[in-house]
């Protein structure tokens, strides 16, 4: 019991910060850079990726046998589509402003290559537990990742976070940080971080060996 | 050949029957979920766009309590109350003793990224537009969006002469009743904002009824439950 938690555990870890869909995987680049200009789109846009991609891995591993692997991909995407229109019109009941913000990029949910790629690396070979274990690590890193750039966009585009103005009337924002050029830049900028970190911790793990091969 | 397809099936490959009905049945079921979640939420949607519908037409003609749909037809304005496709309605406003204020005209053109819906609204006793709310419209942003996130621009749009034509000029050099200070970095924007303006009066003014001959409102609201929930 204690293993399988360890497992789900480390499932969701995995997903929020090693392998970062964003970061590492650089996966689902359409909607990062097209909703991205403040935090609220980011919110907006992690949280319906978020309910997409629990409930398509929960039914892919639920149905994972009796799906016949030459029809897979196609049983996916009738999945994950079905979850993203009903996403579009609950937004449009319930949140008309964010869903009238994000527009047309909800019906592109359905092609996130993030979402199809997690049926078929992880939920269609997996138990449940695992696979929404793996979901919610992936949806989790995905948000993370959205609020992340849309924060820095908004900070630095509009002087405000979520819509609180931050730094008052003299700020002169960055307007380009709101336009696709700034998405472009803050991204490059947050990948070269993370394969900062990346190099670092190799060079450490390295020097860690060095040493404890050195004591023996 | 026959060898393949043995080892085939015994390697368990399935009949193009089973793939086929896999496929069927995901997309039956997939259809089922699509039509009862488009059933559930269709009113509340529809009751959305109504209500913004409403509330805009408040924001552009300041004092009106009430509003009414009408049709040009048959050179009058006529009160209508079911909608149908395909016709242009415009808005008629009025206050709480059921006196006729002003219109509520939409209309919609090209802006700089895509189109701009605009409502406007019109007293048609000082020719003059009294408010202005953007509908709809994919602006940069930033920039182009600053049409109605700029409260300086849209106040432009108070009490603006319609004659001859509205202009947008230079920010800071409004002089004349009938300009509008253009927003800087945005001038496309602002400029198809008046001209969706103007495009709107060319088609709409000459079809008013005249100043005091505008349609009574009429006692029965179109969706009376509806107004009564929202007040």
């Amino acid at each position: 019991m204690a293993k399988s938690e360890k497992q789900a555990y480390d499932e969701f870890i995995k997903g929020v910060w090693r392998e970062n869909p964003v970061f590492v995987q650089v996966l689902g680049m359409c909607p990062m850079l097209a909703v991205t200009n403040s935090a609220i789109n980011g919110v907006a846009m992690g949280m319906a990726t978020f309910f997409v991609l629990m409930g398509s891995s929960f039914l892919v591993s639920l149905l994972k046998n009796l799906i016949p692997k030459q029809v897979r991909i196609s049983c996916f995407i009738i999945i994950i589509a079905t979850f993203v229109t009903v996403v579009d019109y609950v937004l449009l009941a319930t949140l008309p402003g964010i869903h009238k913000e994000l527009g047309a990029f909800i019906p592109l949910i359905v092609a996130n290559c993030l979402i199809l790629g997690r049926q078929e690396a992880f939920a269609s070979r997996n138990t449940i537990r695992m696979a929404l274990a793996d979901a919610l690590g992936m949806a989790a890193g995905f948000l993370f990742a959205l609020v992340a750039l849309g924060g820095i966009r908004e900070i630095l585009g509009e002087g405000k976070l979520f819509g609180i103005s931050l730094f008052g009337d003299n700020f002169e924002p960055w307007v380009i940080m709101i336009l696709p050029p700034g998405g472009f830049i803050t991204l490059g900028l947050m990948l070269l971080f993370f394969n900062w970190l990346e190099e670092k911790k190799k060079k450490l793990d390295a020097q860690v060996a060095a040493t404890e091969g050195s004591d023996l | 050949m026959s060898e393949e397809k043995q080892a085939a099936a015994e390697a368990g490959e399935p009949s193009s029957n089973r793939l086929v009905g896999t496929l069927a049945v995901a997309g039956l079921l997939s259809g089922i979920i699509i039509i009862t979640v488009y059933l559930a939420t269709f009113d509340t949607i529809k009751e959305n766009k109504a209500r913004e519908l409403r509330e805009a037409v408040f924001r552009v003609l300041p004092g009106v309590d009430k509003m009414q749909r009408f049709l040009h037809k048959e050179g009058a304005l006529v009160v209508s109350h079911v909608e149908e496709k395909g016709e242009k309605p415009i808005y008629g406003g009025y206050d709480k003793a059921g006196k006729f204020v002003g219109y509520a005209i939409p209309n919609a053109g090209p802006g700089f990224q895509d189109t701009v819906s605009v409502l406007y609204g019109y007293k048609p006793a000082e020719r003059v537009v009294v408010g202005m709310w953007i509908l709809d419209s994919r602006e940069t942003p930033g920039l182009g969006d600053k049409i109605y996130k700029d409260a300086e621009f849209v106040a432009n749009f108070d009490h603006l002469s319609v004659d001859p034509k509205i202009v947008a000029v230079k920010k800071g050099r409004k002089a004349k009743p009938n300009e509008v200070d253009a927003i800087t970095g945005a001038t496309i924007s602002s400029k198809a904002v008046v001209r969706i303006i103007n495009e709107g009066n060319e088609r709409w003014l000459p079809k008013l009824s005249k100043p005091g001959l505008e349609p009574a409102l009429e006692k029965v609201e179109a969706t009376p439950e509806k107004a009564e929930a929202e007040k």
